[in-house]
């Protein structure tokens, strides 16, 4: 499992209170952790100082308001790792 | 402080834009109908109020650093500690950092001291959104005007 999976899965489970063990790369954070948009908002803040990135949530709404992606697209764990690589690399390129 | 408008703060001291910092002035009224019940006897500014001004405070410098573009509202209130008893009259000086400026948030670490003391903090996250329509913004413009957020601060930084 990646490292940024790993990190992101602990920030989850200390800012809401989930257990650790029951967080996997397939968790969707809204569907399956109950996670709601205040609380995204801590982890955001933890995941943005952690990589040191900021992640465009508000993109990410529109997107998903418009039918243009799908919440899985940013909120299921393997693919919010995936995105949060991206960034990381967009910003030392 | 003009407590029955909700107003806490009553002028800007010194915005830095730079290095996202802002310093309020707001001075604890000297009568209230709010001290009548807290307490009778022994009038105590609210401490949720001293939040209020810490969160206004932090919206102001959000404002200045959107120029006006976006409207901070108060999301969360960490870590706030109440240190001492604030009194009518007091004339109290509230800062707030902005330590982190997210997409559709920020978050801010604000205070409160009176003669160098320090009198109140907390950690707050505001959510910053779209004016939800032209009035309010240009009600927050006025305001600006009112409590010494220049143009010309808005247009440096």
């Amino acid at each position: 499992m990646s490292s940024t999976f790993e990190t992101i899965a602990n920030i989850i489970a200390e800012t809401c209170d989930i257990p650790r063990d029951s967080i996997t790369a397939e968790s969707h954070a809204i569907n399956d952790l109950g996670i709601d948009s205040l609380d995204f908002l801590d982890i955001a803040f933890a995941i943005d100082k952690a990589f040191g990135i900021k992640l465009p949530l508000e993109q990410w709404t529109q997107e998903v308001s418009d039918g243009k992606a799908t919440t899985d697209q940013y909120f299921v764990l393997k693919n919010l790792s995936a995105r949060i690589d991206e960034l990381v690399a967009a910003k030392g390129a | 402080m003009r407590l029955e408008y909700f107003q806490l703060i009553d002028r800007i001291v010194e915005l830095n834009l730079a290095d996202r910092k802002i310093t309020c002035e707001a001075t604890v009224p000297t009568a209230s109908t709010i001290f009548e019940g807290h307490f009778p006897g022994y009038p105590l500014m609210p401490g949720v109020l001293l939040v209020e001004a810490m969160a206004q405070t932090s919206g102001w410098l959000v404002v200045a650093v959107n120029r006006f573009e976006r409207m901070p509202f108060l999301a969360s209130i960490k870590d706030a500690k109440l240190r001492t008893f604030v009194l009518p009259g007091q004339v109290l000086s509230v800062t707030s950092h902005l330590a982190h400026e997210g997409s559709g948030y920020a978050v801010l670490n604000a205070r409160i001291s009176f003669d160098g003391k320090a009198v109140a903090d907390a950690t707050l996250t505001l959510r910053v959104l779209d004016f939800p329509n032209a009035e309010m913004a240009e009600q927050m413009r006025k305001q600006a005007d009112t409590i010494g957020l220049k143009i010309e601060a808005r247009a440096d930084g």
